[in-house]
């Protein structure tokens, strides 16, 4: 019997809930960390990429923000199922990202399975931490709310090349924002094949978006971009040129910024502070009717 | 290649419209349209290129040929003024705008209309006729047309018949629209919409284009905006190749007003293509070509902000209409 012929994977691009290739037609080769040998080709995402990415963000923005936090942590709980089910492929292919050993990668997958757990349980558990009644000298509720900023440009973490990724992206569509997400350049295949993960669940198409390419080609475009309302600066890495300059880009229409940290350990407990870094608290004031002769209407 | 349909002479052309059997004796002798090869030709263009300087132009050409439309039920004399304004000014933070063509109202806004662009040069089209079905009496459909001109309309968008067209009553949608085009008198400019999506083939588009055309149409218009089907690149190549044949053999000149579907920037743009290269750059005029459009305006000046700052811009800076 003749050997059997492999099957590669063509990886893409996911944009607004499909699959395309650049618009540009170009790819570049990803090779393994350990022993740079091909792994296989991924698409090289131009401005245009970038600019598709942000109007499909935009056009989901509305549904996933006006979902109900409950509903939006039961979406991202069975993204952690669908992942779950997908453990020895993504054993293999961080394994071959970041040259570790089967074992060290399976575990780092489970992280990151527990990671979306984690971020889906605090959906519906933020708005209490972060918000509350303010006592007012009054016959109003003053109310703060926490609110999503909008559509997130995120340069995921260009060393891990899943949990990394999963860290700084559930916190950004767990508070109802959503995301374009450039994946780490040298590795980004695990998080093309988390595409299909997000496009297997119930999130729907634009949530999140994952370009693959050159972080410096990319990323510019995007904190540039006018519709774009905040950026994690995570992938451009702490105090290097490109992150000051993405800094200055965004000054433009006064976007959040989230700056690249030096040494970030992904593996420990994450905290609140990335959940928090995208959304905007809005204070509501409302009258609590007419105050009776006792001082109050109760 | 677009095939140039054999029109008989300009002098032929006077007597077909004498009776009901030679006006369908010539439409019916026009040539057959190749479907084919008209959707290959119009996607053919589409496919162009158009960058930097050429897309500047090409953006504020398209922004000076839009006639901003309202057509709701739900319209309100203060939604017409905020549009009039808007259409005066479409980038306030930018005053090197070219301002739109017209805006285009239903005739009981008219009057509001023709306050908010005031001294603007901008004209005022009102919709007529029974808009958008055209199924009410001549008597009806005259008397909306003249009170859209006595109101102040510079320009009137009638529909035509479908049901008479289609059942092969030629000379009654003739009719109708000559007897339009008195009650505009000389003050206004005469826009007849054929409702492509209802015509079902693009011979019949033909057959429309060229019946107006002899009734005395100002402008050609692919459709209402209120069908599944509007203006497509095929069906508005096929009425730009009409008007191009009619003025070699009449030295008529006529516009052509794609309506109805047309969002984008990049739509816009393939749709200058084509009447550069059908009918030819004497069209690429706001006084003979239109885009029947509302929210392509917003696309235009977002791209046009992409221009003038090389950063991509957002529905926030544009207004909400």
């Amino acid at each position: 019997m003749s050997e059997r012929l492999s099957v590669f994977k063509t990886y893409k691009l996911y944009v607004g809930g499909k699959f395309p290739r650049s618009e540009s037609g170009r790819v570049y080769e990803v090779t393994g960390s350990k022993d740079q040998d091909w792994l296989a080709n991924a698409p090289l995402s131009s401005r245009k990429d970038a600019r598709d990415a942000v109007v499909a963000a935009r056009k989901a923005f509305g549904g996933w923000s006006g979902a109900t936090a409950y509903n939006r942590g039961q979406v991202l709980y069975r993204v952690a199922e669908m992942l779950e089910g997908r453990r020895s492929q993504f054993t293999r292919e961080v394994a071959d990202a970041e040259g570790l050993s089967k074992a060290k990668a399976a575990a780092l997958v489970d992280l990151t399975v527990d990671r979306w757990v984690w971020y889906a349980g605090w959906t519906d558990k933020i708005a209490q931490v972060l918000g509350g009644a303010n006592p007012v000298a009054g016959p109003f509720f003053n109310l703060s709310t926490p609110e999503p900023t909008g559509v997130v440009a995120v340069l995921a973490p260009q060393e891990s090349s899943l949990l990394g990724l999963v860290s700084v992206l559930a916190p950004v569509v767990a508070t109802g924002n959503t995301a374009v997400v450039v994946a780490s350049e040298r590795s980004p295949l695990p998080a093309l094949s988390l595409g299909e993960v997000l496009a297997t669940s119930d999130v729907p198409g634009g949530v999140v978006n994952v370009l693959s390419g050159r972080t410096a080609e990319i990323a510019p475009t995007l904190a540039s971009h006018m519709d774009v309302n905040a950026v994690d600066l995570t992938g451009a890495g702490a105090g290097t040129a490109l992150a000051t300059e993405l800094e200055v880009a965004a000054a433009d229409n006064l976007k959040r910024v989230l700056r690249p940290r030096t040494g970030e350990d992904f593996a420990a407990t994450p905290g609140t502070e990335r959940l928090t870094a995208f959304l905007e608290t809005k204070t509501v004031w409302h009258t609590t009717g007419s105050l009776g002769a006792s001082g109050s209407s109760y | 290649m677009s095939t140039t349909p054999h029109v008989p002479a300009a002098h032929a052309l006077t007597d077909v419209t004498g009776s009901d059997a030679s006006l369908r004796r010539f439409l019916h002798g026009l040539p057959g349209v190749d479907a084919v090869g008209l959707e290959a030709r119009a996607a053919a263009l589409g496919t162009r290129s158009i960058k930097t300087t050429s897309k500047a132009y090409a953006l504020d050409l398209a922004i000076s040929m839009v006639d901003l439309t309202t057509l709701e039920g739900a319209d309100t004399p203060g939604k017409v003024r905020a549009l009039g304004a808007k259409a005066v000014h479409p980038d306030p933070t930018d005053r090197t705008t070219p301002a739109t063509a017209a805006v285009c109202v239903y005739p009981d806004m008219v009057a509001v209309a023709k306050e908010a662009v005031a001294g603007s040069g901008v004209k005022v089209a009102s919709v007529a006729t029974a808009f958008p079905a055209g199924r009410a009496s001549m008597a009806v459909k005259i008397a909306d047309v003249r009170e859209a001109v006595a109101a102040g309309a510079d320009e009137v968008d009638m529909v035509i018949d479908r049901g008479a067209f289609l059942s092969g009553r030629y000379l009654k949608v003739f009719e109708e629209i000559t007897a339009v085009k008195d009650a505009c008198g000389d003050s206004a400019r005469l826009k007849v919409i054929f409702e492509t999506g209802e015509l079902s083939t693009y011979d019949n588009i033909r057959r429309a284009s060229y019946l107006a055309m002899l009734a005395g149409a100002d402008f050609i218009k692919t459709s209402t905006g209120k069908v599944a089907v509007n203006a497509t690149p095929a069906n508005t190549l096929l009425m730009l190749q009409a008007v191009r044949d009619f003025r070699d053999r009449t030295g008529v000149q006529i516009g052509v007003k794609p309506a109805g579907g047309i969002r984008t920037a990049k739509d816009a743009v393939k749709f200058l293509v084509l009447v550069g290269e059908t009918a030819g750059t004497d069209w690429l005029d706001p006084h003979w070509f239109r885009f029947g459009a509302s929210s392509l305006l917003n696309d235009l000046l977002m791209q046009r902000q992409k221009l003038a700052t090389g950063r991509y811009s957002g529905p926030d800076y544009v207004t909400v209409d």
